[in-house]
C-alpha cells in the first residue's frame, strides 16, 4: 500500500481534531477533538513503522502508549469538566474566563495607596 | 591622680551595672546608692589631695582629628574638686531618697541608671581639662536630664517637657559648639589650660566667648533660652532637684566659672553676660511671683538665683558666684526634696491643694523654712551670705573701674537688690500658702516621709546652714575654689559690704511683709491675687511661651508641612507617574490576556506553522 494514503488520513483526522479544539465551545467536545488529534498520530506511527519494517515496532509501542494515556487523559478532563458544570452551571469555554488578566482589578485600586 | 577618672567612671559603670539589675529591684536601688557613695567618698578624697598639694593636669591621651587634636585630659583643681564634691553630695543624697521615692514607680531600674549616668557626665564636665571633652559630658547630661524629664512618659505634658528641653537647650549648644571651634582656632588647642595660658584680649575671643554663653544660657535656663525649665518640673521631684536646681543647670555657670580668667579679658562678653543674668533674675523672680505650682515656683527661683551667680562672675565676683552656687545647692535640692515629700505625702505639687501642712509634717516643714530662709537671704543661713557677697561683688565693680563696663555692674546690682525683694515676696508666699493657714482636709492625713528620705532632707540641710562658715574665712574660700591656672585677680575672697547688706536686709523685710500683710488681709488666700490683671501674665511667664509658639514653633511648622507637600506633590509625583505611565503601557499587551484558552491555543499553533513554514522554507532554499 502507498505510504501516502494513511499519512493523508492521518493528517485529516489531526485537522479535524485542531478545528475542534480551537472552534469548538463545549469543553467536551474540545476533550473528544484532542482524542481526534491523538489517533490520527497513531495512525501516522503506526504507518511509519509498517513502513520502516521496523525489528522492534516501536511505532505500535508508542501506540499502544498513546492509547493508554489518552484513556486516562479523558478521564481526569472529563472529571474536571463535570465538576466546573457542577459548580459553574456552564462547560462553555468562553465563560471560563478567571485566567483573565483585566479582570484583576483590586489591586489597582490599592496601590496609589500603598505608595504614599 | 588616677582618682580623678575613677570619680566620673564609677558612676558611669554604675549606671550600666544597674541597668543590667534593673529587673531586681532591691539590686538595682544597691548598686546607685552605692555608687554614688563610691564617688561621693572619692571626690571628698581628690579634694582633700587637691586642697593640701595643689591642682594638677594630667593628659590620659589625644584623640587625632585632622585639625586640632582633642587631649583627653583632666584637671583637678580647687574649683573642680569643690563643685566635684558638692555634685556627688546631691547626687547621693537624691539616690537615696530616690529609693523611697520611687518605690511605686514601676521603672526604678531605669531611672537610677539615668541618675548615676548624669551623675557620670556632670562629673566629666567638672573635671575635664579639654573643651571637647567636656562637650561630650555637657551632652549626655542634655540627653540624661530629656529621658528623666520624660521619666513619666504616659503622661502627655511629661513628654513635651522632655522634647521641649532637649531641642531649647540643644538650641544654646549649636552656639557653644561654634564657640569652642572659634577659641579652639584661636588658641591652637581644645585643652582649657591651654586656652588660659596663652588667650589675649581680641575680637574673635569675644565672639568665641559670646558664642560660648548661647551654651551656657540654655544650660542654665537664662533669658531667652529659660521656657524648658519651668516645663521641666514634669520629671519626678528628685529629678528637679539633682539635676534642675543643684548641679545641671548650675553647670553653665560652672564652665563660666572655668573660663573666668578668660572671660575677664573681654569686656564685650562680660557685659552680654550681665545683661542676661540682670534680665533673667528679675524677670524669672517677678514669674515665679504668681505660679500655683510649688515646683514651678522653684523652677522660676532657680532661674532666678543662675542669674545671681552668672551676673557675680560677669562683675569679677568669683568666689562671690561660686560660693552662691554652692549654698544654692544645698538649698534649692533640700527645697525640691521637701516639695517632693509634699508631693508624696498628699499627691499634689499645686499651692492651692496645700495649707496648714506645719502640723502633719513637722520635720518637712522645719526643712523647707531653712530652705525658703536660705533663698530669701535670712542670716544666718549660708544663702544670705553668699548672696550677700554676690551684691558687695556688684557694687564693687559698679564703684571701681574693673573689666567690666560700669553700666552693666550698675545694672546687675540694681536687678539684684530689685530681685531680693521679689524673692523675699514669692519665698514668704509659698511658705504662707503650703505651711501656714488653716489645715486642709487633703493635708490632715499628711505624714512625714519614710527614713531614706528625712535622712536626705538632714542631710541637704547640713550645708544648707553651716556653708554660712565660708563667708567668715575669705582665705579659704579662695584657697579652695583656686582654679591653679588663670587664678583670678582677687585675693581678698568673698566679702559682704555693710551698705548693700542693710538695704537687701530692709528689702527681704519689705517684701516678706507685704506677701503676709497681704495674706492676712485676704484671710489666708493666696496674695497673688492682689496683683490683678499682672498675675495672670507673670503666671504665664510674660508670655513668652506664647510669643515662641508663634514665632518660631508655628512659622518651623508650617515650613515642614510645605516641604512635606513639595515632597509628596512634586518630587513624589514623578515617581508615581512612573509606576502609572508603566501599567498603562502593560495595558496594550495584557489585552491578549483575555482568558480564553481557545485564542492562546490558536496563537500557539500559528506559531508552531510559522516555525515551520519557515524551517521548511529554509531546507528548500
Amino acid at each position: 500500500m502507498r505510504l501516502a494514503f494513511p499519512l493523508v488520513a492521518s493528517a485529516l483526522l489531526f485537522s479535524l481534531g485542531v478545528f475542534g479544539v480551537l472552534a469548538r465551545r463545549n469543553a467536551v467536545l474540545v476533550l473528544m477533538s484532542v482524542e481526534l488529534m491523538l489517533n490520527g498520530v497513531n495512525i501516522n506511527l503506526v504507518a511509519f513503522d509498517a513502513w520502516w519494517a521496523d525489528a522492534l515496532h516501536a511505532g505500535q509501542v508508542l501506540t499502544l502508549f498513546v492509547i493508554t494515556i489518552a484513556a486516562a487523559e479523558v478521564g481526569v478532563g472529563l472529571a474536571i469538566v463535570l465538576l466546573v458544570f457542577r459548580n459553574r452551571g456552564t462547560s462553555d469555554l468562553d465563560d471560563l474566563g478567571l485566567l483573565d488578566e483585566r479582570t484583576e482589578s483590586v489591586g489597582e485600586s490599592a496601590e496609589p495607596e500603598a505608595a504614599r | 591622680m588616677i582618682v580623678v577618672p575613677l570619680i566620673v567612671l564609677i558612676p558611669f559603670a554604675s549606671a550600666f551595672i544597674g541597668l543590667a539589675v534593673g529587673w531586681n529591684r532591691l539590686a538595682a536601688r544597691r548598686v546607685a546608692v552605692v555608687g554614688a557613695g563610691i564617688a561621693l567618698g572619692l571626690a571628698v578624697y581628690a579634694a582633700v589631695a587637691v586642697w593640701a598639694g595643689g591642682p594638677s593636669v594630667e593628659i590620659w591621651g589625644t584623640v587625632p582629628t585632622g585639625w586640632i587634636p582633642i587631649t583627653v585630659a583632666t584637671r583637678a583643681d580647687g574649683l573642680g574638686v569643690t563643685v566635684g564634691v558638692m555634685v556627688t553630695f546631691v547626687a547621693f543624697a537624691v539616690q537615696v531618697y530616690s529609693t523611697a521615692y520611687m518605690r511605686p514607680e514601676p521603672r526604678y531600674g531605669s531611672y537610677a541608671a539615668l541618675v548615676s549616668l548624669f551623675t557620670s557626665a556632670m562629673l566629666l564636665v567638672v573635671f575635664a581639662d579639654d573643651l571637647v571633652v567636656l562637650l561630650v559630658g555637657w551632652e549626655v547630661m542634655g540627653i540624661c536630664s530629656a529621658l528623666l524629664i520624660g521619666q513619666h512618659w504616659e503622661r502627655p505634658e511629661a513628654r513635651a517637657a522632655a522634647v521641649k528641653a532637649f531641642v531649647v537647650t540643644r538650641l544654646g549648644d549649636v552656639g557653644m559648639l561654634a564657640g569652642i571651634l572659634v577659641l579652639a582656632d584661636l588658641t591652637g588647642s581644645f585643652q582649657i589650660s591651654a586656652l588660659q595660658e596663652s588667650a589675649v584680649a581680641s575680637t574673635t575671643l569675644t565672639v568665641g566667648l559670646v558664642l560660648l554663653l548661647c551654651g551656657v544660657v540654655g544650660k542654665s535656663a537664662q533669658v531667652p533660652l529659660h521656657v524648658w525649665l519651668p516645663d521641666a518640673m514634669a520629671g519626678p521631684t528628685p529629678v528637679s532637684a539633682l539635676i534642675h536646681a543643684a548641679t545641671m543647670v548650675a553647670a553653665g555657670v560652672f564652665l563660666v566659672a572655668r573660663l573666668d580668667s578668660v572671660f575677664l579679658l573681654s569686656p564685650g562678653a562680660l557685659a552680654v553676660l550681665a545683661v542676661v543674668a540682670a534680665t533673667t533674675m528679675v524677670l524669672a523672680a517677678l514669674a515665679a511671683l504668681a505660679q500655683d505650682d510649688y515646683k514651678r515656683v522653684l523652677a522660676w527661683s532657680t532661674s532666678s538665683q543662675l542669674a545671681y551667680m552668672l551676673g557675680a562672675l560677669a562683675v569679677g565676683g568669683y568666689t562671690a558666684g561660686l560660693l552662691h552656687l554652692l549654698s544654692h545647692a544645698a538649698f534649692k535640692a533640700l527645697l525640691f526634696l521637701g516639695a517632693g515629700v509634699i508631693a508624696h505625702a498628699i499627691g499634689t505639687t499645686m499651692l492651692s491643694g496645700m495649707g496648714g501642712l506645719r502640723r502633719s509634717m513637722p520635720l518637712t516643714y522645719l526643712m523647707s523654712t531653712l530652705g525658703l530662709a536660705a533663698l530669701m537671704g535670712l542670716p544666718p543661713l549660708g544663702g544670705f551670705f553668699s548672696k550677700e557677697s554676690v551684691l558687695a561683688a556688684a557694687e564693687e565693680a559698679a564703684l571701681h573701674a574693673g573689666p567690666l563696663p560700669p553700666w552693666a555692674a550698675w545694672l546687675v546690682l540694681l536687678a539684684g537688690l530689685f530681685t531680693v525683694l521679689v524673692t523675699a515676696a514669692y519665698a514668704t508666699r509659698a511658705w504662707l500658702l503650703a505651711f501656714r493657714g488653716p489645715t486642709r482636709s487633703v493635708s490632715a492625713t499628711a505624714h512625714d516621709p519614710p527614713p531614706p528620705m528625712r535622712f536626705a532632707l538632714v542631710m541637704l540641710a547640713v550645708p544648707t546652714v553651716l556653708l554660712a562658715a565660708l563667708a567668715f574665712m575669705p582665705s579659704v574660700v579662695v584657697a579652695m575654689l583656686n582654679p591653679g591656672i588663670g587664678v583670678p585677680a582677687e585675693p581678698a575672697g568673698p566679702s559682704i559690704s555693710a551698705g548693700t547688706a542693710a538695704l537687701s536686709l530692709a528689702l527681704v523685710g519689705v517684701g516678706a511683709l507685704s506677701a503676709l500683710a497681704e495674706w492676712q488681709r485676704l484671710g489666708g488666700r493666696d496674695p497673688a491675687v492682689s496683683l490683678g490683671p499682672v498675675g495672670p501674665l507673670l503666671a504665664d511667664g510674660f508670655g513668652v511661651d506664647r510669643l515662641y509658639e508663634a514665632a518660631i514653633v508655628r512659622p518651623v511648622t508650617a515650613l515642614s508641612r510645605l516641604v512635606v507637600a513639595g515632597d509628596r506633590d512634586v518630587v513624589h509625583a514623578y515617581v508615581r507617574g512612573t509606576g502609572s505611565a508603566v501599567r498603562a503601557l502593560g495595558r496594550v499587551p495584557q489585552a491578549a490576556q483575555a482568558g480564553r484558552v481557545q485564542s492562546y491555543v490558536t496563537a500557539g499553533l500559528a506559531f508552531v506553522v510559522v516555525l515551520a513554514l519557515a524551517g521548511a522554507g529554509a531546507s528548500w532554499w
